[in-house]
């Protein structure tokens, strides 16, 4: 039959996903948060080039992996509480205040939601922090990494981290991890976008492909 | 009647494993951890061996189904003694990779594990190839296998060199095996490292309150 000979293109039929490498770390004084471009929808490369790294707020933002749908309107709701919570505060809301309103959401539609949200940022309570949201479970962590291809670097990060790293070490620290998992991930690739989140605000970067690093077989 | 058995207790032991080899200036190393699990839950040996000898300076390294291993290896090691009679001489470890490639392909249906051959030999010195499941065959500086080599391809990517002394090889493998063993739940145990060099084989093993320590730990 030639249905078999050219099956159809899985983005026809599959669920896209952002399966994906993001990765949020603490330095002295604040936070980095990177992530991979690729978004899929089975084998199929659906977009070559999106951001992951969603505001939430000025000095918080949130990398976002699992179903794309699904991780976007739990931004995009979050990013509207924190708005209003920051008007009724008359002032900036902390990072953890952002990590708990993801969480609420993750907790209360786990079985309908399919995604996965790492907040990090600054504020002037705590500096800069890290908060993983894995199905409703919050945890703080001074580094937390996510999505298929944050597998392949466990390893690497459990070396490399310490604490204390100064800013320009930390973004060096993210774009390795993350060039090593889209070396390995097929689910990753493109970019590599980088947010870094100090006292003075929030520095955005995307660093291209042909200037990532190059390791092993590369 | 419907009897409920554990998991553990209808899939067989395997070694779900970590398993490494990284050539180094003068030889080749090769390390596994000591884990032999049933399912997923149950540790069925703390301290299996996963580093096969088939011959003076070849060794095997053993991952997935532990019976398929030890079937395909005794047949391997009784094959290559026969061929270096045959020869006359040590056999290549290009012999032995292919003896193990030829088993693994003629029986890819009934087999479940995957093979890492290392070893020395007079004509290319060390070597290093990969028989995974489904009977490729391929040459490498390094590899690692195993259920918990997933977690490290990215240290041994950022960290491998060409060329390492000894000390550095030897440094490089307790690292990667202490890494995947810190987040792979069926590997764990110790460290068993065999160093095969022109001179011969030697065996170093860390116990588990040796190993280096990492983040979290």
């Amino acid at each position: 039959m030639s249905e078999e000979l050219f099956p159809e293109p899985g983005w026809l039929s599959e669920e896209v996903k952002t399966g994906t490498t993001i990765i949020a770390v603490t330095f002295d004084g604040g936070v980095v948060i990177g992530s991979d471009s690729r978004v899929s929808a089975g084998e199929s490369v659906v977009n070559r080039v999106m951001n992951k790294l969603s505001p939430l707020h000025d000095k918080i933002y949130c990398a976002l992996s699992g179903s794309a749908a699904d991780a976007q309107t739990i931004a995009e709701i979050v990013n509207y509480q924190l708005d209003v919570h920051s008007i009724e505060v008359e002032d900036d809301p902390l990072v953890c205040s952002a990590a708990t309103l993801v969480k609420n959401i993750s907790y209360k539609y786990k079985e309908e939601l399919s995604a996965h949200l790492i907040v990090a940022g600054w504020d002037k309570k705590g500096g800069g922090q890290v908060y993983a949201t894995l199905s409703g479970l919050l945890t703080k962590q001074p580094f937390a990494i996510g999505g298929s291809g944050s597998f392949y670097i466990n390893g690497f990060v459990d070396a490399e981290y310490k604490k204390n790293m100064t800013k320009r070490e930390c973004q060096e620290f993210v774009v390795n991890a993350l060039t090593l998992a889209m070396g390995r991930d097929g689910s990753s690739g493109g970019v590599a976008y980088v947010v870094t989140i100090d006292k003075d605000g929030t520095e955005e970067k995307c660093v291209l492909g042909n200037e990532l690093p190059k390791f092993f077989d590369e | 009647m419907d009897r409920h058995h554990p998991y553990s207790q209808v899939n067989g032991v395997s070694t779900g494993t970590t398993i490494l080899a990284v050539k180094f200036n003068g030889g080749v190393i090769i390390g596994s951890d000591s884990r032999a699990s049933m399912g997923e839950s149950y540790v069925s040996s703390k301290t299996i061996n996963k580093l096969i000898q088939v011959h003076d300076r070849i060794f095997c390294c053993i991952a997935g189904s532990l019976a398929d291993a030890q079937a395909v290896t005794k047949m391997a090691k009784f094959q290559l003694s026969f061929h270096s009679i045959q020869m006359e001489s040590p056999p290549l470890v290009k012999a032995a990779a292919s003896i193990m490639r030829e088993l693994c392909y003629s029986n890819k249906e009934e087999l479940r594990a995957g093979f890492i051959t290392a070893g020395w030999d007079r004509k290319k010195g060390p070597q290093i190839y990969v028989v995974s499941l489904g009977g490729m065959l391929l040459s490498q500086p390094f590899t690692i296998g195993g259920s918990g080599s997933t977690y490290i391809y990215g240290y041994v990517d950022a960290k491998f060199k060409p060329d390492m002394t000894l000390e550095e090889a030897t440094q490089f493998s307790t690292n990667a095996l202490a890494l995947a063993m810190g987040r792979d739940n069926v590997s764990g145990g110790v460290v068993h490292l065999v160093v095969i060099t022109e001179a011969g084989v030697k065996h170093i093993v860390v116990p588990g309150d040796e190993l280096p320590k990492f983040h979290d730990e």
